[in-house]
């Protein structure tokens, strides 16, 4: 390890990840922290970094508060009602009532806006998303923050929190390494944002040839989002939610626009509405949950995924009738060109045009992440003056450990933020961290070079596996002593797969099958301290792998405790087929123990906090 | 649809290598020139193929499931604030799209926050972010809630 050189960076405040949220994040700091030294770790480069990378055609959440046209009351009723009443109402609504002023400023900025030419007012695609050319949306946003950092890293990836020496509990920075020049860097910090991705790539995708790249979120998502708290031993909310997407086949383009804009419909391989069909034998699972509308995503996977199992698949989205108005047509294309173009490159090599075609759709393999009609994250406090106690220790967003806040996929329980409320939480965040370090005053951070050099090693370490097993073989992939990423990788899809109600088994699982999971993956892990890197690439996937497989344990330990099946369409309990609201309707949190690595989990209540 | 790279077209300059999210456009070291390193870890995101200054850089549909013949290519205009794709399907069929990008010269419209005036203790206290109240354009304020007319468990 004599070799490699050792960056360090003090400063005020860290955000890890420089997407929707550590953008927002990096922006807000600056404005209340003149004095602070602000700094972004990003694992590619900022300008085309998470989730909005390739552009979005819609912001899916803008109250519009005003035209009256939403409230954020009006945001948590929706949020609740989709998530079968589970989210953290008080996060909800703090970021729904900050998160006009945010996509004004987009729109100040320069980010194109549609107009609705009657009304002159923001075009809306749905009650909530209203529509936007937004295939610079990420450079721009990217742009806010380089005016307000003191300094951006691109091409790190952070691989573990540092914590504070001199009080417990207390974060102190991060350390990684830089992909490109294998350098480590210690972060030294008083308060750490995280603002990193949530998980894509932890169950085993439809495609798994060269289309595993395809997946619904971005394959650069890599769950650091949940592994860095988890490491530390921060709280965990919501793991088990995760997310099934109804989207078009192969390259999960986007049915947002479809449905609400264009008023595309679904029916299935013989022409028929199918959703209805399976009304009762939904009530008899989740009873009135049903009647809400609008009704439960989870709630219309499931009826899809009924109706595929019952031998009347392929579901087709009827485009037929929309897309004969040019106007529609266009929009219909533009809205894949501008946030996944995979989609448009489908069609044109299948030749599907969906004016001639209806095109198939499907159900899409399980993600975990924080900010679409899902709420998986860490437990965090929420704002002075609309949380009870027990969602409140004193700064909004600071998450179980001191000094460590979060934004976007981070956060638990806040559903339905999306683009605009991610960067509407990083800004939440950072003010809070803003006024912590003021609290701080004079108080410094202790870390210990033992603390840093410690990980320095843990962190090279796939390095030296490949390098001393490789000389063991003459060549190829199969090793007796190291697993490269890839191939943990795959191990770590399959067994989420299988045992965690991945697709190939309809989304089911039940206890034996979520223990014997967990069984699977307590020895990935052991083998995962044999995992060889044959270059930096290399490293920051097995990096990636060894923050997906915790934050894996982490859903199958969620999955394992909530003993009812509370989103079906999403994923199944066989033991535990029902909607359990006597027992269940409660938030559920973990804790790994970072010395021990045992797991606890508690319930948490659900405080409604609007009629 | 991973992206490849067109021997003749490239020239090493390693834009490519600068954007890509995933980390996989790397520059051949016997070649000289970008190349796709991990198509299997490719969104199809088009990040690099925007970045190209020589559109060097396309597009083939996944293996799994895309037949060969197509093609999707993008021309990003900064300047102009445009972006323009043109669709080729497997049968020949074409279909063109223009949209902006920006409407405002590039980055000028976003603030230096250090410039502006220090906010005070008392807005730092307050629930409010930066431009707000008055970037919500409402004339009541930030809403609030009244912390008495909380429940608990199964209610709505």
């Amino acid at each position: 390890m004599g070799t490699i050189n050792t960056v360090f960076e003090d400063c005020d405040i860290l955000v890890v990840g420089g997407g929707m949220g550590g953008t927002g994040a990096a922006y807000e700091a600056r404005y209340w922290g003149r004095d602070l030294k602000i700094v972004v770790a990003e694992k590619a480069n900022i300008d085309r970094s998470g989730a909005v990378a390739q552009g979005l055609y819609a912001i899916n959440c803008y109250m519009g508060m005003q035209w009256d046209e939403n409230q954020p009351e009006d945001h948590v009723r929706y949020a609740r009602n989709d998530l079968m009443g589970m989210v953290r109402e008080d996060l909800a609504y703090d970021m729904a009532r900050h998160v006009d002023s945010t996509v004004h400023k987009f729109d100040e900025w320069g980010l194109p806006f549609m107009k609705d030419e009657d009304t002159g007012r923001y075009l809306r695609e749905g009650k909530w998303q209203i529509m936007i050319h937004g295939e610079s949306y990420k450079p721009i946003v990217a742009e806010a923050a380089r005016k307000s950092a003191d300094k951006i890293y691109n091409r790190i990836m952070i691989t573990h929190l540092l914590m504070d020496e001199s009080k417990a509990n207390r974060v102190g920075g991060a350390v990684g390494f830089n992909v490109r020049t294998g350098d480590f860097h210690v972060f030294r910090a008083k308060a750490v944002i995280i603002g990193a991705g949530g998980a894509s790539h932890i169950f085993k995708p439809r495609s798994v040839g060269e289309g595993m790249g395809r997946t619904w979120y971005a394959p650069w998502s890599s769950a650091s989002a949940y592994a860095l708290p988890i490491q530390v031993g921060a709280k965990m909310t919501q793991m088990e939610n995760r997310i099934v997407l109804c989207r078009f086949k192969d390259g999960y383009g986007p049915v947002g626009a479809y449905f609400l804009h264009l008023k595309t419909y679904t029916q299935n391989a013989y022409g028929d509405e199918y959703e209805s069909k399976w009304y009762e034998q939904t009530k008899q699972l989740v009873g009135d949950y049903i009647d809400h509308h609008p009704t439960p995503t989870c709630l219309r996977n499931h009826a899809f995924i009924e109706e595929v199992k019952a031998g009347r698949g392929p579901i087709h989205m009827v485009t037929k009738e929309a897309f004969q108005d040019p106007h529609k047509e266009t929009v219909g294309w533009e809205n894949f060109l501008g946030m996944t173009v995979g989609q448009a490159v489908v069609w044109a090599s299948q030749d599907i045009d969906p004016k001639y075609v209806n095109p198939e759709l499907t159900t899409s393999e399980p993600y975990v992440m924080g900010s679409h009609a899902t709420c998986s994250g860490a437990w965090a406090s929420g704002p002075e003056d609309l949380s009870p106690d027990e969602y409140q220790w004193g700064y909004n967003r600071m998450m179980t450990v001191d000094g460590l806040f979060g934004a976007g996929d981070a956060l638990g329980g806040t559903a339905h933020a999306f683009s605009s409320g991610s960067f509407t939480e990083g800004r939440l965040a950072a003010k809070a961290a803003v006024k912590y370090i003021r609290d701080l005053k004079n108080e410094q951070i202790k870390i210990s070079e033992k603390q840093y050099q410690d990980l320095k090693t843990v962190v090279f370490k796939p390095m030296e596996n490949y390098t001393v097993g490789r000389n063991e073989i003459t060549g190829g992939t199969v090793s007796p002593s190291y697993l490269l990423p890839i191939q943990g990788l795959q191990r770590l899809e399959k067994i989420m797969d299988e045992y965690a109600g991945g697709i190939s088994v309809n989304y089911m699982t039940n206890e034996p099958l979520l223990l014997r999971g967990l069984d699977l993956l307590a020895t990935l892990q052991e083998d995962l301290d044999h995992i060889g890197a044959e270059d930096l690439h290399q490293l920051m996937r097995a990096w990636e792998l060894k923050h997906r497989t915790i934050a894996s344990e982490c859903v199958v330990q969620h999955t394992l405790f909530r003993k009812e099946t509370r989103w079906p369409g999403y994923y199944y309990r066989g033991d535990h087929m029902q909607l359990d609201d006597e027992n269940w309707h409660a938030l559920t949190l973990s804790r790994r123990d970072p010395e021990s690595g045992e797991w606890e989990m508690e319930k948490a209540p659900v405080y409604h906090i609007v009629d | 649809m991973p992206t490849f790279v067109y021997m003749t077209r490239c020239d090493g300059c390693g834009h490519c290598v600068d954007i890509c999210p995933s980390d996989i456009m790397h520059i051949d070291k016997t070649y000289r020139r970008a190349v796709n390193i991990e198509p299997n870890m490719c969104w199809e995101c088009y990040s690099c193929v925007k970045a190209c200054p020589q559109n060097a850089i396309d597009v083939r549909g996944y293996a799994d499931f895309a037949p060969l013949g197509h093609s999707v290519r993008v021309r990003r205009e900064e300047e102009k604030g445009t972006i323009s794709w043109k669709i080729k399907f497997r049968d020949g069929r074409e279909k063109d799209f223009v949209s902006p990008i920006t409407t405002q010269p590039w980055g000028e419209k976003i603030p230096r926050l250090a410039d502006l005036e220090v906010p005070d203790q008392e807005a730092l206290e307050s629930q409010l972010l930066c431009f707000e109240p008055d970037a919500l354009n409402v004339e009541q304020g930030l809403p609030t809630i009244d912390k008495d007319k909380f429940k608990q468990g199964v209610y709505y």
